[in-house]
């Protein structure tokens, strides 16, 4: 189980909880496992996040592996200039 | 980065990587020979004009065409019945690009025509009848936010609020970063400050307007010349609003003349591509400055409440900040990274900051260099050095004391990897211009800064040339300097000289798909794609050499240029050149090349620290900037003037900022500086020489340690500035720009509240 952490607007799709346990070995079984836990967050993952891992973001990378004790954000995706 | 096949370790010496060559596209440059987007023609070419809104806000009744179809010389005249409606993510671009029920800005796209000339297309603007039901507007972010405003968008409820508002506002969205009790902290200083600040708009100020030349051909497919800061986000979006297939857009990126993240999205290449495919000829489109102004994105005016506590022995307790962005008409002002980097310099077990991203009947605002972290730095650094200032403490060493490093959990959630603030702040203090005297009505400021970097899609190709030259394509558009530190990267690898490699940003039909020049991504991402498509010909380099010398693959080493037989095993062979294997080429198996795509990750976040001297004169209220030193994490400096180049230029952008650049509303909601005479940027005489200093802390995310540099450098000047001018004139400034009239205020009223004590 991976503990993921929400921040930003994300929390107000969740009922204001900050935190999960999801059963997933990479990002994109951390999106999918979050979304069924929180239906009302799905449609914000698909449209797109970035997912902080150990305190690297990524921002389009499913296969992106994940080890239990990750330290997992669910992060607005956001460009630069 | 998702790729375990990219090299993660670090290399740590080099032989070009690091020297200062001229860059490849100087001559080009400097003799006029660079072609920038307003320089191609095409035979049969239409002069294409846009009408604009003269109204803030007004609902569109009707638009009458006839009388300016029918002008001779005419050949056609677009609207948004010629744009398919969408309701996906597209439809603010859309709305933006032509404006559809409502003219939601002065200046907002309602048709355009394309015509044998441009005095024929203006006088068929003047025939084109508009009839407007005119609207009350808001432009300022915080009347913007009251219950009672003008409503923008009667469909917008405020996102990130739980449950979702009832009633529609102006607040497109709210969003929330922190961590621990902020109450309990602030209960545990000794002193807490707060205060709120004020920011204006600014925009970008690229020196080239934006400039096409749209060519749609009667079986549908069409080109497109521009400048843009990515050709392939211009082909894609073009394709999706026009109903094209992406394969039948080709899109060519001319030169391009600055873009600060302002030529991040479309404005006018939908409506040329429209009016070309609607008259069957190509059409030029070139913005005049006026329309820049009134109708390119600025970024986003703020207001900025920041709360900070501090222990006597200088440690801070807790930060709380509540950032209010207006982003223009639509969502999507940067109050998200605003929020997110507010903080982020500083080790905080308690911290807050609450964002809000508000619409107001302004242009949509664009990206500029960091988006939204300069004036969130500048709120959080002031009262930082207010509070040093309090407790009597060096402000670096103050915030050495709270400053972020390696483990550090940031303020918007992760934890930092290998990171270089600290470096940069004992950089800084070490640095002569710290301890130089200052003299009367001088003051000096200090103020660090930070932003994420991005790396994002890239891909790119490197074919070796018959006779050892290198031909390297990238996808992403060159704004500062990235060619050259492509070339070194390439020869680095190759073990080549810099001047055998050349560089092309390719056209959109010539490789796969690359993001944007954006997020300080490119000499990282590129980079990156670069140094592995050099290692992929050089494994095919290898496989030639041992062909022609009939060893196995693995026994060839590549090493200074050369395949060498590896080892006394694989045979005595003479080395052969890059230049030797290429000449052979077509006998040993055909062309050569290397190629490399990926999603670049992990790009390694970036630190700054700017220490400036300011004079302000009191009699007039007018500020100098005396002396302007950068220190900035580079990661690894590939070509060091150019990283020094982007240093130099944030500064200079955030000086002007800071002390000049606004957009100025009259009461009727129309912008009253819209030309460079009136809209002050700094100039060569307004500014000193601005010192840098590189340092480098390696981004273990590139196999050369790279950091992207483009953008932290903007985030520090704003702070920095007004720390030095309220040092300089002794009373704290709060809201930007500090223009004299608001300095001699300011000391009026300083003035004032002693003369009361």
């Amino acid at each position: 189980m991976v503990q993921v952490r929400l921040s930003g607007t994300f929390k107000s799709y969740a009922g204001g909880r900050d935190a999960f346990e999801i059963e997933a070995a990479n990002v994109r079984q951390l999106l999918d496992g979050l979304g069924e836990a929180c239906p009302k967050l799905r449609p914000i993952l698909d449209k797109g996040v970035a997912v902080a891992i150990d305190g690297e973001i990524y921002r389009d990378s499913w296969f992106q592996s994940l080890r239990p004790d990750s330290e997992v954000f669910i992060l607005p995706r956001l460009a630069g200039g | 980065m998702p790729r375990d096949d990219v090299t993660a370790e670090t290399r740590q010496s080099f032989t070009k990587v690091g020297t200062r060559p001229l860059r490849p596209d100087g001559v080009d440059k400097v003799t006029g020979r660079a072609r920038f987007g307003a320089d191609m023609a095409a035979p049969g070419m239409l002069i294409g004009k846009v009408l604009r809104s003269p109204h803030a806000h007004a609902r569109i009744r009707s638009i009458d065409t006839s009388k300016a179809e029918a002008l001779p010389g005419v050949k056609a005249v677009v609207t948004r019945d010629d744009f398919a409606n969408r309701t996906d993510e597209l439809r603010d671009i859309l709305v933006n690009v032509m404006a559809r029920e409502k003219a939601l800005y002065e200046g907002h796209a309602v048709a355009a025509v394309a015509a044998v000339s441009a005095a024929v297309a203006r006088k068929a603007l003047r025939l084109i009848e508009v009839d407007y039901e005119l609207l009350p507007h808001v432009i300022d972010v915080e009347e913007a936010m009251r219950p009672d405003s003008v409503l923008l968008h009667d469909d917008m409820f405020t996102a990130g609020v739980d449950p979702v508002p009832d009633q529609p506002s102006n607040v497109a969205k709210r969003c929330e970063f922190g961590h621990g009790e902020v109450e309990k902290g602030f209960a545990e200083a000794d002193i807490v400050i707060e205060r709120s600040f004020r920011t204006e708009a600014s925009h970008q100020g690229y020196i080239e307007p934006h400039a096409c030349l749209a060519s749609v051909g009667a079986d549908g497919q069409g080109e497109l010349w521009c400048c843009t800061q990515g050709h392939f986000m211009v082909r894609d979006t073009c394709a999706a609003l026009l109903g094209m297939d992406v394969s039948r857009l080709r899109v060519i990126a001319s030169e391009i003349g600055g873009g600060f993240g302002g030529k991040t999205t479309v404005f006018i290449e939908p409506v040329a591509l429209t009016l070309s495919r609607k008259a069957g000829r190509p059409v030029k489109l070139v913005m005049t400055r006026d329309e820049v102004f009134r109708a390119s994105g600025p970024t986003a005016s703020t207001s900025v409440w920041v709360r900070i506590g501090v222990t006597k022995d200088g440690r801070i307790t807790a930060g709380e900040a509540v950032l209010k962005y207006q982003g223009g008409a639509f969502a999507g002002s940067p109050v998200e990274p605003g929020a997110m980097t507010a903080f982020a310099c500083y080790d905080l077990e308690n911290v807050r900051a609450i964002g809000y991203d508000v619409v107001t009947n302004r242009p949509k605002q664009a990206a500029y260099r960091a988006p939204g972290a300069p004036m969130a730095a500048f709120a959080v650094e002031s009262v930082v050095a207010e509070l040093a200032d309090r407790i009597g403490m060096d402000p670096i060493e103050f915030r050495l004391k709270n400053a972020s490093r390696e483990g550090t959990r940031s303020a918007y959630g992760p934890t930092f990897g290998p990171i270089g603030l600290v470096e940069t702040l004992k950089a800084a203090k070490a640095h002569p211009h710290y301890s130089a005297p200052l003299g009367n009505n001088q003051g000096r400021g200090v103020a660090s800064g930070f932003w994420f970097n991005f790396g994002g899609q890239t891909c790119v190709s490197l074919n070796i040339n018959i006779d050892g030259t290198v031909g390297l394509a990238v996808g992403t558009p060159d704004i500062g300097g990235s060619r050259a530190s492509m070339c070194l990267m390439a020869a680095e690898e190759l073990g080549i000289e810099y001047d055998r490699v050349r560089v092309i940003v390719a056209d959109t039909s010539s490789l796969g798909f690359n993001d944007v020049t954006d997020g300080s991504r490119v000499t990282f991402a590129s980079g990156m794609a670069t140094i592995q498509a050099a290692r992929d010909a050089v494994k095919k380099l290898c496989a030639r050499a041992a062909r022609m010398w009939d060893i196995p693959e693995d026994a060839v080493v590549w090493e200074g240029g050369y395949a060498k037989p590896a080892g006394a095993n694989a045979g005595d062979f003479q080395p052969l050149s890059l230049r030797d294997i290429a000449a052979a080429a077509a006998k040993t198996g055909g062309p050569i090349a290397g190629h490399w795509e990926f999603n670049a990750e992990n790009a390694g976040p970036s630190f700054a620290t700017h220490i400036v001297d300011a004079e302000v004169d009191p009699e007039t209220g007018r500020t100098s900037i005396l002396r302007y030193t950068v220190v900035q994490d580079a990661g690894k400096a590939v070509h060091p003037s150019y990283v020094e180049g982007q240093f130099q230029g944030g500064a200079a952008q955030g000086i002007g900022w800071a002390l000049n650049e606004e957009y100025i509303y009259g009461a009727d909601g129309k912008l009253q500086n819209p030309g460079f005479l009136d809209y002050r940027m700094p100039v060569a005489s307004d500014l000193p020489m601005i010192d840098t200093v590189i340092v480098e802390v390696p981004n273990p995310g590139h196999p050369y340690g790279v950091r992207g540099v483009g953008e932290t450098s903007i985030v520090p000047p704003l702070a920095a500035v007004a720390n030095a001018v309220s040092a300089a004139a002794g009373v704290r400034l709060t809201s930007l720009p500090m223009s004299p009239p608001k300095i001699l205020a300011a000391l009026e009223a300083e003035k004032g509240a002693q003369a009361a004590e």
